[in-house]
């Protein structure tokens, strides 16, 4: 990126001025090496959402941003709708809710080591993963609905899994504000047979093991220690969120104008959030956040019954579920004053810091646990959140590392097989459907992600709380 | 004027593009890219048939339609599809899409397109009266 364009303010937050038609400045956490590797369109397409109607504070770039539609990846914006503020497909993604889930088990690695291909070959054969699986439920409309309105709670009054689990889910496990009517026809038949699939591409389900302890306390209150081995599990509302993204992103670009609302960008459409399209695409967007949630927990469940196959004890208890593409309506103090504010995080995870409202009793001095997933071959993170998130950046965080090379510069780079087998050599199996699919996804193709937890602890965003290394992978 | 398909690079994402005579020809191909995407279109046999139908305001939204309108297809069927018959008139859409189920094993599906983006997303004649149509998907 050219820095010239920009104002340091800190050794982690670099400023875009106000310019133009931005309302608000555009805030980048990065350190210097991560500014470098910024593309430029990061600096273009943060300037074009700090000009959206009824943006506050400033429109923020989490330190893993790269440029997305509309939207960066790594976005951050919020709205206030009684200034005209506006809701965004674009600020969402297409994958509506794609998050992350850790469960902690009560084995170590060494316990885990003895069964490792049993449990690679058992997940890989029970969690259905890749283009083209169908899940174990076929829902009819009813259910559906069900799903749609009640999200993980409608899947534990299903019986897949725990209501405990429900406590440590963020919204506890249901978006009240789901609308399932403004889900169509369409995203309801592509999801049919899709409950409880991983999907593809980058996402994942891995069985990991701590590596490392940052903060003690916050990782004894977490159940973390080290060599435990913990699940985590990346997926999204699949067929159904893709297509709810699809509509709306369409509608929103076809009715903005009757708002008067003329953006450069096609993706960055946007309509009022009081405005019937942007009610209708909220509760859409909820009710698709809830497959999501009602997804991940499906896929928890049928890893808890692997474990107890495979290993005698399926007793794995929830650490906490995230998701990194969301609007939510926040309470947040801007200026002085509380006020609710439409808040999008596209690939950026909330981090609400300790003592807030909405974070479980049991991790209130701690903090919101923060899941920021790795490559297959690297680290993933667990992190807390802070108080200071909440100044800086409406409580939100990193969620990945994101790409460095492009898919095709992957595939001319990396040779699926030689990558699982170099992993292997790293005592880390993975389980694919598809070798060019993990040349896709290599760990070469993808930045640095000890480079972004540092720089998003060092800003303050998170506390750093545990290092996770994968021991199995199976990718979707 | 040629006529065939081709992917170009994007960082996180694919670029899908495609050529033809005419503007349904150059939808054709691009729906093909798209397939190419996940899996070999050569593969993919075409025994079966489904019909879809768009309508948009302007000729880029549809092409963005037609690609989706394939992913929807996709998806709800678990179908891959490696032919194409794509009419145009004026701003509508028909078109007969030809494929089979997914088999995993067979067809070895790489990635999962969630849709397709209005990134890039470009219809032009080129000045030999030739047709591209084109966009980024996410994946």
């Amino acid at each position: 990126m050219d820095k010239s364009k920009l104002i340091q303010r800190s050794e982690w937050a670099w400023e875009i001025p106000r310019a133009g038609r931005m309302e608000v400045p555009g805030i980048l956490f990065a350190s210097d090496p991560l500014i470098e590797e910024m593309d430029d369109k990061v600096l273009e397409q943060l300037s074009n959402v700090a000009s959206l109607p009824g943006i506050v504070q400033a429109a923020c770039a989490m330190p893993d941003a790269h440029w997305g539609y509309g939207f960066p990846i790594g976005g951050v914006a919020a709205f206030d709708p009684h200034r005209g503020g506006v809701i965004s497909a674009g600020g969402v993604g297409f994958d509506i809710s794609c998050g992350v889930r850790t469960l902690l088990t009560p084995f170590l690695k060494d316990d885990v080591e003895a069964f490792r291909e049993k449990l690679a070959d058992a997940l890989f054969y029970h969690i259905p993963a890749g283009v083209g699986s169908t899940g174990r439920l076929n829902l009819d409309k009813r259910e559906m609905t069900a799903m749609l309105k009640g999200g993980a709670r409608w899947a534990v009054a299903r019986g897949y899994g725990l209501r405990e689990d429900l406590d440590v889910i963020e919204n506890n496990g249901c978006c009240q504000d789901a609308e399932p009517d403004e889900v169509s026809e369409q995203a309801r038949r592509r999801q049919k047979e899709e409950m409880g699939t991983l999907g593809s591409g980058n996402h994942y389900l891995e069985v990991q093991a701590v590596a490392e302890i940052f903060n003690k306390p916050i990782a004894k209150i977490y159940g973390l220690e080290p060599g435990g081995v913990v699940v985590s599990i990346h997926c999204g509302s699949r067929g159904l969120g893709h297509q709810v993204a699809t509509e709306f992103s369409r509608r929103m670009v076809i009715e903005a104008p009757q708002y008067g609302i003329r953006v450069k960008d096609r993706e960055l459409a946007s309509v009022p959030a009081h405005s019937p399209p942007g009610n209708a695409y909220y509760g859409a967007m909820r009710a698709a956040a809830n497959c999501a949630l009602a997804n991940r927990q499906l896929l928890a469940h049928f890893v808890r019954e692997v474990f107890k196959t495979v290993l005698d004890d399926g007793q794995l208890p929830l650490l906490y579920d995230v998701s990194h593409n969301l609007c939510s309506l926040e309470e947040h103090e801007v200026e002085g004053k509380r006020k609710r504010l439409f808040v999008h995080r596209k690939g950026a995870t909330r981090a609400l810091g300790p003592n807030h409202p909405d974070i479980p009793e049991v991790y209130k001095s701690a903090g919101q646990p923060v899941l920021v997933g790795g490559t297959m071959g690297t680290e993933s993170y667990i992190l807390a959140g802070t108080e200071e998130g909440g100044r800086l950046a409406f409580s939100s965080a990193c969620h990945g590392a994101g790409r460095s090379q492009s898919r095709s510069q992957a595939l001319k780079q990396y040779r699926g097989e030689d990558v699982v087998e170099k992993l292997r050599l790293r005592n880390i199996t993975i389980k694919t459907r598809s070798y060019r699919g993990v040349a896709e996804e290599a760990p070469g193709a993808y930045k640095d992600v000890s480079e972004v937890v540092r720089v998003t602890a060092g800003a303050g965003l998170a506390r750093l709380v545990a290092r996770l290394e994968p021991m199995i992978c199976v990718k979707g | 004027m040629k006529t065939g398909w081709e992917h170009f690079e994007h960082q996180a994402d694919i670029g899908i593009r495609g050529y033809g005579r005419t503007m349904s020809e150059a939808f054709e191909q691009a729906a093909m890219a798209l397939t190419a995407v996940i899996t070999p279109p050569g593969g993919v046999a075409t025994h079966d048939a489904v019909v879809v139908r768009c309508e948009a305001p302007d000729r880029e939204l549809l092409l963005a339609d037609w690609l989706n309108a394939v992913l929807c297809e996709m998806s709800a069927l678990h179908m891959f599809f490696s032919g194409f018959e794509v009419a145009i008139e004026g701003n509508k859409l028909t078109a007969t899409l030809r494929g089979e189920p997914v088999n995993q094993h067979h067809h070895q599906p790489a990635v999962e397109v969630k849709g397709a983006s209005y990134h890039h997303l470009k219809v032009a004649e080129d000045e030999a009266g030739g047709w591209m149509a084109q966009c980024v998907v996410d994946v």
